[in-house]
């Protein structure tokens, strides 16, 4: 099966290369197309998705991945801060001894030794070979024990009962959910919405990629600058990492 | 003990059907409310994001601790081959499933998805604490019951002493393990305490004793009889034995955490300006819980009534330290961002509040009153009036 | 002439032992706005489709496989009901015959049952 995939794959880069020869805009398809896992492949550990947020061009005030999250997943507009979703929200944060304040974007840090997973009774809380955290609803109870574990607050419990999910971001009353990386974009080779959004607006302040493809603009980008962890002191070896904090 | 002969319980059926009737009201509010609350979602309740356990989790686990240390009676008789301690080891064994079947229920019913309750028993993740608990829980049931078969059925007796053995490292392995449930927090400052398990086992000894006093007390009462005076003094020199090291261990967890940097702050919030937390935590946790019961107990002349008055306040006092543990410990800010100031529209930065609904009550002394009516079926079709040796016990002397 | 497929699922045992004694539950009436070949035969569907959709979603969901062959969206895109445009509700083809035979999965609690587009997805730099 394997043999096949490679054979597989080898085509499509053959054919995007070709398509990338005769198309007008030729880098990113070929890139994109090349990454883009087929339908039929389980992932694998070989990948590990990861973010990397330049705090000195996220903008303060900013909301635009807030928004493209919402929209994207579903989630709406923040009408009840206590109780709706947030698989993101904008920090403020101020330096007690010096003063100096920043804006980052915080979300599920896709831990690859989740708390959250550690925990979890059911084992629905749970990491997917390629270091993608996730809820499976199907055997969620709702405990809640994972919001109380998770060191980010990363996580919502559903107050209410939704009819208006996206068809491929299904949610509901009930369980615990929190951000997907939009798995359901990654998997066809797309990136988070938010990322998306963040870039639409001029800011460039998230990069998404794959950690452990030493190619990738993410990977040398953590090569070459300092990346922080938060509350690395954890040990928790966040996907999401952040420059300038 | 082959003296021993059981005394069958008084029969008054208009009053036993009035505690059932009570006792069923107070069930049915609970139903009530956890339909409310599955149809409405938690929206209707007092938890959210931040504070997402709430009242049902006050109850459900002190129900749950209370129950392991309830069997406390039953294993200084077997274990400790104690004759007054002996005799009540079948009503402290009843107590012991009554109220774990309670704490269990509000478990269950405050579940985001109290439908796939199925799941939870099929599903297990090993590395969980929780999922460790629930099979702690089941196991629970299956020795203690045993141990009640073993000490019911004569033929049976030969095996009391072992499965009693097996039941008391069973339930000290679980109020261990419920009480892990918080220490594996680590990212709440709350919780980070090593002497959070160890902790969660004194409690459970104070608060065991006390719910077995109250009950003791009322079927003496119900009855017309009257426990002997040794024996009352006994129980009740235990139970400040109990409280007076409950108390203990808080002061040594809270000097500790006064003594590592990271905590301070949690420690000001809990024992300064905590608001409601303070509160509980001085006047439930420390003075109702543990100073007035040990004045009641040690004032001269301590009579039942008195007896049954300390236990019901450290009843009080034990549901006002599980309201400070759990509910305080989540709203005390979690630390994201170390030496910074932060604000966001997810309350980060803030002490979380919390306004309970009258359902959230209404669902934990539903735990209460299901463990009461188990109780007091249970006691009226079956001999658990504690059959003492007046023999033994003046030998002993 | 379109949608004589008139499914009636549980196949022709339930209609002939139903037509045995008239009177009972009445038949579920399903409409299928876009006739034609199902992923699977009829027969096999009609006894399997949970174990198909449940099999598929671990995969989807664990593995992140997502091939569309026995995927609950690819189910909804072809039996949504072309008046309520939804699998549930008035006529809606999971409905009518989970009602009739008292099923009452718990799908639609999270998952959407009229079809939607596909969200875009974004380039990779
Ligand atoms: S950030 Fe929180 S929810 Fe996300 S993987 Fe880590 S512990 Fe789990
Ligand atoms: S709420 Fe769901 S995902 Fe979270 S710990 Fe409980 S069962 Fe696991």
């Amino acid at each position: 099966m394997s043999e096949r995939n490679d054979d597989r794959r080898k085509f499509l880069a053959a054919a995007a290369a070709g398509a990338g020869f005769v198309a007008l805009a030729p880098g990113i398809r070929l890139v994109e197309i090349a990454a883009a896992k087929p339908d039929n492949e389980a992932v694998t550990a070989r990948v590990r998705w990861g973010m990397l947020i330049d705090t000195t061009r996220c903008q303060t005030g900013c909301t635009e991945c807030v928004s493209a999250c919402n929209k994207e997943n579903h989630l709406g507009e923040v009408k009840k801060p206590r109780t709706d979703a947030q698989w993101i929200r904008k920090i403020d944060l101020k330096e007690l001894k010096t003063g100096r304040a920043l804006s980052l974007p915080m979300m599920c840090q896709h831990c690859a030794n989740p708390p959250c997973v550690d925990v979890c009774p059911t084992g629905a809380s749970f990491k997917r070979a390629d270091g993608i955290v996730l809820v499976d609803r199907h055997i969620c109870i709702g405990c809640r024990y994972c919001m109380m574990a998770c060191p980010y607050k990363a996580r919502s419990f559903v107050h209410e009962p939704h009819t208006d999910q996206n068809p491929e971001v299904p949610r509901g009353q009930g369980c615990v959910e929190g951000c997907t990386l939009c798995v359901h974009r990654v998997d066809r080779g797309g990136t988070p919405a938010c990322v998306e959004a963040c870039a639409a607006a001029g800011h460039n302040a998230m990069l998404f990629g794959d950690l452990n493809d030493p190619e990738s603009a993410i990977a040398k980008r953590v090569r070459e600058v300092k990346t922080t962890q938060v509350r690395a002191d954890l040990k928790l070896d966040l996907g999401v990492r952040y420059e300038g904090i | 003990m082959a003296s021993a002969s059981y005394v069958e319980t008084q029969s008054r059926p208009a009053a036993f059907w009035g505690l059932l009737a009570a006792g069923g009201l107070f069930l049915l509010a609970a139903f009530a409310a956890f339909l409310h609350f599955e149809h409405s979602g938690h929206v209707v309740t007092g938890m959210d994001n931040q504070i997402v356990w709430g009242m049902p989790h006050v109850f459900a686990v002190f129900l749950i601790v209370a129950a392991s240390g309830v069997l406390n009676v039953a294993s200084i008789g077997s274990v400790f081959g104690k004759p007054i301690y002996k005799a009540r080891a079948p009503l402290s064994g009843l107590l012991a499933l009554a109220m774990m079947a309670g704490g269990l229920a509000v478990l269950a019913a405050d579940l985001g998805r109290p439908d796939r309750l199925i799941v939870a028993m099929t599903h297990f993740n090993f590395k969980s604490i929780f999922a460790l608990n629930m099979m702690f829980y089941s196991g629970f049931f299956a020795i203690v019951a045993a141990y009640l078969v073993t000490m019911m059925d004569r033929s049976l007796n030969g095996y009391s002493k072992i499965v009693g053995f097996l039941a008391f490292f069973w339930r000290l392995a679980l109020t261990t393990a419920t009480g892990s449930i918080f220490g594996f927090l680590i990212a709440r400052t709350a919780y980070g305490s090593a002497l959070m398990a160890p902790m969660f086992i004194i409690y459970s000894f104070a608060y065991g004793l006390a719910a077995f006093l109250i009950v003791q007390g009322s079927m003496y009462a119900w009855n017309g009889l009257t426990l002997d005076a040794r024996i009352l003094a006994r129980m009740k020199n235990l139970l400040a034995v109990f409280v007076g090291a409950a108390l203990y261990f808080t002061a040594v967890m809270h000097l500790t955490s006064l003594y590592f940097a990271k905590q301070t702050d949690y420690e000001r919030f809990l024992l300064l300006d905590g608001g409601i937390y303070t509160t509980a935590f001085w006047l439930g946790q420390v003075v109702v819980g543990g100073i007035l019961p040990l004045a009641l107990i040690f004032a001269p002349g301590a009579t039942q009534t008195r007896v049954i008055a300390a236990s019901v306040l450290v009843v009080l006092g034990g549901l006002a330290q599980m309201f400070v543990t759990i509910v305080g410990g989540q709203a005390f800010p979690l630390e994201i961002f170390p030496g910074y100031a932060v604000s966001s529209t997810f309350q980060d930065g803030i002490v979380n509040s919390y306004s309970p609904v009258l359902g959230e009550f209404a669902l934990g002394f539903g735990g209460i009153a299901l463990a009461f009516l188990i109780t007091v079926v249970a006691v009226r079709v079956l001999r658990f009036l504690p059959q003492d040796d007046f023999a033994a016990l003046k030998a002993e002397d | 002439m379109k949608a004589i497929a008139i499914a009636v699922l549980w196949g022709l045992t339930f209609a002939v032992a139903h037509a045995a004694e008239p009177g009972r539950a009445p038949l579920p009436a399903i409409e299928i706005a876009k006739p034609g070949q199902c992923v699977e035969p009829k027969d096999v569907i009609r006894r399997d489709h949970m174990k198909f959709l449940r099999h598929q979603r671990d995969l989807t969901m664990h593995e992140g496989i997502r091939t569309k062959k026995h995927s609950l969206n690819e189910c909804i895109s072809c039996h949504a009901s072309p008046k309520t445009g939804s699998v549930i509700g008035e006529g809606g083809f999971c409905q009518s015959c989970h009602d009739y035979a008292a099923v009452k999965p718990d799908c639609w609690d999270c998952h959407q049952p009229k079809p939607g587009q596909k969200s875009v997805a974004g380039a990779r730099p």
